[in-house]
Order: C-alpha cells, then structure tokens, then sequence
C-alpha cells in the first residue's frame, strides 16, 4: 500500500486486473497514452500496456459501447471509460438494450465494466456533474456500483471486471483528488452487492452513498456533540441492493433517512423509502424521510449548485427532525 | 471456395419453406404475438452465410432466417422459439426470430434496434484481430438501417481497426412503409460507405451466385487482414414489413417486376441450364417439406416454459443463474 487519492485507487485496480487477466483491456476517449485520459485515470495504465490494451475510441459512444458488447460476447473483458457520466446518454441503446438483455434472451454473457464519471460540487454545469445511476438500475441485466471510499474504488472494480455481466462502475469525481488514503494493492476484491456500516449508530440511520457518503459522516460526527447518535449505511452497491442491511439497521435505529445526490424524484432513495415503509413498518418511530438533488438540471453557478443538493449540513436538520420524533 | 449450387437451393427451399410454414402458423391463428417473414432474401441470407468458416461468427437479423439455417440452428428451434415454447432458442424469452442467438453456432442474437448489430459486429471483428485469430464476423443491416449513425459510427471503428467484419445492406427498398427515395437523400449505400474509408460493393440480392461471389471475396480479404468490406445487396422484400402489415403501399407493378427476379426461380433457371436433373431438386422440395412439417409438429407440441422460470438467466453467474 502506498498514500494516494480515491483516483489512483482506480488507477491501481486496473493495473492489477489487466496484469492478472490478459483478456482485459481499457477503451474510450483519449485514454491511451501518453495524454491517459480527462481526468489521468488511466494515465498508468497506458505507460505499462500501451496502445494494445489501452485502445481511443472516436467521440462516438453508441458504436464504441457496441464494440465493447462484441468484445465481451467474444471473450474479452473491456473496461469502457465514458469520459463524463453525462455523455452515457449518447451510448443508451448499446448498453439498455443489447447489452443488458443479451444473456435474458438466448444466453450471450457481455461481460464489460462501464466507467463513469460522475458527480458535480465541481462547479462544472448541466452537462459535466450528473448523476444518471438511476437509469441503469431500472434497466433489468446490468449491476450498478458506486465506491465511496480507496478500499471500495479499488476493491469493487476488480470485482466489477471479474463480474460476467455488465456493470456500471460510477466513480465519484469530487473524490477523485479530494479523498486521500492508503491505495490498496493485491487481490482485495469487495463483494458486489454488499453494503457497508460506514459509521455504527444507534438513534438513526442514513443510507447513502458515493460522495455523500462523507457528507453524511460529517453531519453525524457533528451530532454527536449534540448527544444524537447516527448509523451512516453505505450501500456501495445500488443493484442488486443489499436491503438485508438497510433493513437491520432502520430495525436498530427506528428512524431513516435516505440521501444521494441524484434527483430525488424517483431515485434510488424512493425505491428504498418504499421498502424501508413496507418490511420495517411496525419498527418505524418517525416518517420516513429523503434527501437528494432538485428536479433541475444541475446548474453552474455555486450559490445554485449549493442550493440543488444535499450537504452534511442539510443533512444534519433532516437527522434532528428526524430525533424529534 | 466454389458454392454448389444444389447444396444453395437446398438451404433457399429451406428457407423459403421455414419462413412460409412461420407464415401459415400465424395466418391460422396459430401465432404468438407478431411475426416477420423474409421472402425474397434467400439468397442473401444463404448465399453470404455459406462463405463463412466454422469458428467465424453471424449477427443477422429479421430478414436472414436463411444464416441461421445454414449455420446449423434447427428448424425445431427456431419454430418452438417463434411459438413462445420451452424448446425454443430463448426458452420462450423472446419473440419471432428477434434473440435467436447461440454462440456454440457462432450466431449473435439482434434486438429490435438492428444497426446495434454493427458495432457488435465490428467489435467482435476487433477482438478476433486483437487476439491474432483468423476469424471474420458478418453482419446485415437493411436500407433503412444505412441512414442511422450507427452505420457511420461502425464503419468508421472498423475502418480505423481495419477489422475483420462483412457488412451486408439488404436494400429491399422500403423501411417498413418508407421507400429509400424517402428517407435517404443519397440512396448510393456502397458510395456514402467508401466516404467512411470502407471498401463497398453494389451486386444482384436475388442473384445467390453473385452474394456468394461478393461477400466471399469479402471474407478473405477480411481474413487475410484486408480490412472490412460493405456488400449492397439489392433486392425487394416481398411482403408486409410484418405480418400484421397490409402491404397495399407498394405498387403492384413494383412487386410484379420483383416477383418475376425470385431469388429460387432464379437458381432453379440456373440449375436447368446447368442440366440438372430435375429428379434432384424435387427430392430435395420433399426432404424439405418433411423437415419442415416435423419442425411444426414439434413446435405446436412442445411445452410452454413454466412460469417459475420468468426471472432465471437474467444474470450470467449468481443467483438466477442456470
């Protein structure tokens, strides 16, 4: 292990997977060397493989994500960069349609990883901060990730392209450089599907993930000087869901919050508010409650970027109201 | 290699009869949900998925039942697929002849958005060239897939990898009600394929011997690292886009002038003229009809997959997984 950022995390699992696995091999816009694409993730990558292994792809998603769906049907395991999560939009048919429903119909197993960028808090506008996650995990036949920490960018995207399906890695860009630790190394990999207690507590709980998991342990470690007592649950996993431990904890606390970033209108937290109001009804002393982006694209300017999402501190009233009851 | 014209006429009967008794299945009331029929495609389908080797691979569509005969998916299969039945190629999950995929014959199922067959298409050609191996990777599109972005976004991958794929255009003159003066400001397929820096071909779509001719010239130069090749094959789709299509947008005359180029007429001239005993090619109508009148039988008496199987497979390993 050496001292890094969330970025070089994801830089170092692709080494490690493209080391052991010779099958793997990196694709999408201007990742090869020696520029290693927009954010230099796979930067490293390129320097140790080369143009063989590290393919640029044309400023065309549709056709390269249709590439990589032939590719996995032959054996190969792409990591497909789609240089913003944003620009997935313009790759829609080659994953939701082929690609997820191959193996449901007659059996074709497409195993790709999709990397995508995602995120704002960067100042960065409508079209450089979304947080599309919700589409993929409506679509039957993909997974969907997304680390929130080194250990989980690391260890979920070996897991991601050991996976025979296709997945959807969502990596956090305001983590990138901003989140710093030890870089994993080894055969480390963390389970798809398996959420994490970021933080044990016992008044409520708040089920997250991504960036706004470190939002959520901020506001619960300012609590805490207030006597209130906050479970962070990271979901790392967004499908399939490891409602067992969202479950377990709401059980424990009897009060939840759900927050992501993402749109709040029928996002990921809507279908765990859902579950949460059907299986841990009789457990519940207060409503349950929701936090996430405003129905708007996301908009540039900082006081309206500041005003359209969630922060520790928004998080923190929602947990009072929450122990009030 | 040189195609043998018998062995040709016997998968374009074939073809003709499996598509015909698909046909009368769903005229009788005997169908499930919605059908396509190829007729007057034989000979691309058959001519071009002859040319292929053992390991190479095909992603057909709607209108290439013949690739798939040829490649070696039974005609049980695929009737028991169109049928909804457990015996079918995607054990009831999906419809007609969309999702007939099977790798063990080298066959890529197609979705209903079909140029999504041409970059698979062109990346499996580019894992056969990553990998050194000397397979070639076909595929079909029709007209009205030549104008989608599609098109160019995948044969400009290919060009710039210089994969080795096929692309053939079946121009059978109308997407669905649309003719191809309607839709595509420059109707020249083969010439708006070479601006992409893919070599292209104009031939004869009802003529087996010159789709054979074409798109085996296209394989081995695919095979021998020459790079992808586009084959515009003309022809005409001679019925309804669907089977629910009534049809009545094209003229009679049109059809007529078609009608009289059948791609089976067309080879049976060819066998006459070539002496064939005609002993030969009624022996190989009545294999046909009996490996046909079978595959019904098999289809209408196969069993409905079970209910408790609606969410298996939907992942390739873990939980649901057969």
């Amino acid at each position: 292990m050496s001292d890094g950022t969330y970025l070089d995390a994801i830089s170092a699992a692709l080494l490690h997977e493209m080391d052991r696995d010779d099958r793997v091999l990196v694709m999408g816009e201007d990742v090869a060397g020696p520029f290693g694409g927009a954010f230099k993730v796979t930067k490293p990558v390129a320097e140790r493989f080369g143009e063989s292994r590290v393919r640029n792809m044309p400023m065309t998603e549709l056709g390269f994500i249709g590439a990589a769906n032939g590719m996995a049907l032959m054996g190969l395991r792409p990591v497909i960069e789609v240089q913003f999560a944003d620009f997935i939009s313009t790759g829609f048919d080659s994953i939701v349609q082929f690609a997820a429903t191959a193996h449901y119909r007659w059996g074709g197993a497409v195993p790709w990883v999709l990397r995508a960028p995602a995120d704002g808090n960067l100042r960065s506008g409508p079209f450089h901060s979304q947080n599309p996650e919700a589409w993929f995990v409506h679509t039957p036949g993909l997974k969907v990730v997304a680390p929130s920490t080194l250990a989980d960018a690391y260890g979920l995207l070996l897991s991601a392209i050991r996976d025979d399906n296709p997945v959807v890695y969502f990596e956090s860009k305001p983590l990138y450089r901003a989140l710093k630790g030890s870089v994993p190394g080894g055969d480390a990999p963390v389970p798809i599907g398996v959420a994490e207690i970021a933080r044990p507590g016992s008044h409520c709980t708040v089920v997250t993930y991504g960036a706004m998991r470190h939002e959520a342990t901020t506001a619960a470690a300012h609590l805490a000087t207030e006597g209130i007592d906050v479970e962070v649950v990271d979901l790392r996993t967004l499908k399939p869901l490891d409602l067992e431990t969202v479950t377990a904890s709401v059980r424990k606390t009897s009060r939840v919050l759900v927050v992501h970033a993402a749109n709040r209108l029928a996002g990921i937290g809507a279908e765990i508010a859902a579950t949460v109001a059907d299986v841990c009804f009789t457990d519940l002393d207060a409503p349950v409650k929701r936090l996430g982006g405003l129905d708007v694209p996301v908009p540039f300017s900082p006081p309206l970027e500041d005003a359209y999402r969630p922060s520790a501190a928004t998080i923190a009233d929602s947990c009072r109201e929450l122990c009030a009851w | 290699m040189e195609l043998d014209l018998l062995v040709a006429y016997r998968w374009m009967r074939l073809t003709r009869a499996v598509d015909d008794a698909i046909r009368n299945l769903w005229l009788t009331g005997q169908g499930v949900g919605g059908t396509f029929n190829q007729r007057g495609h034989e000979a691309i389908s058959v001519g071009a998925a002859l040319c292929l080797a053992g390991d190479d691979v095909v992603a057909p569509m709607h209108r290439d039942l013949g690739a798939y005969l040829v490649r070696g998916m039974s005609p049980r299969r695929l009737l028991a697929h169109q049928l909804g039945r457990a015996t079918g190629v995607s054990r009831g999950r999906d419809a007609n002849i969309h999702g007939c995929g099977d790798l063990s014959l080298g066959i890529i199922g197609f979705v209903s958005h079909l140029p999504q067959s041409l970059p698979v298409a062109v990346g499996a050609a580019m894992a056969f060239r990553h990998r050194g191996e000397p397979r070639v990777a076909l595929t079909f599109t029709g007209d009205g897939g030549s104008i989608t972005g599609l098109f160019t976004e995948s044969l400009n991958l290919a060009a710039l990898d210089r994969a080795p794929v096929v692309i053939v255009v079946e121009n059978n003159q109308y997407a669905y009600s649309t003719p191809i003066a309607e839709h595509s400001a420059n109707p020249d397929i083969a010439a708006r394929s070479r601006a992409m820096g893919v070599d292209a071909v104009d031939i004869d779509g009802n003529d087996v011997i010159a789709v054979h001719r074409a798109v085996q010239a296209a394989v081995n130069r695919a095979r021998d690292g020459g790079g992808p090749t586009v084959v515009v094959a003309e022809t005409m789709r001679m019925l309804g886009h669907a089977i629910h299509d009534g049809f009545e947008y094209v003229p009679d005359a049109l059809l007529e002038r078609w009608h009289e180029r059948d791609p089976l007429t067309l080879l049976e001239n060819r066998l006459a003229a070539a002496e064939t005993e005609t002993d030969r090619i009624r022996a190989i109508d009545d294999e046909v009809g009996v490996v046909v009148d079978d595959a019904v039988a098999f289809a209408r008496d196969s069993p409905w997959p079970d209910p408790g199987e609606v969410t298996a497979r939907v992942w390739a390993t873990g939980p649901g997984h057969e």
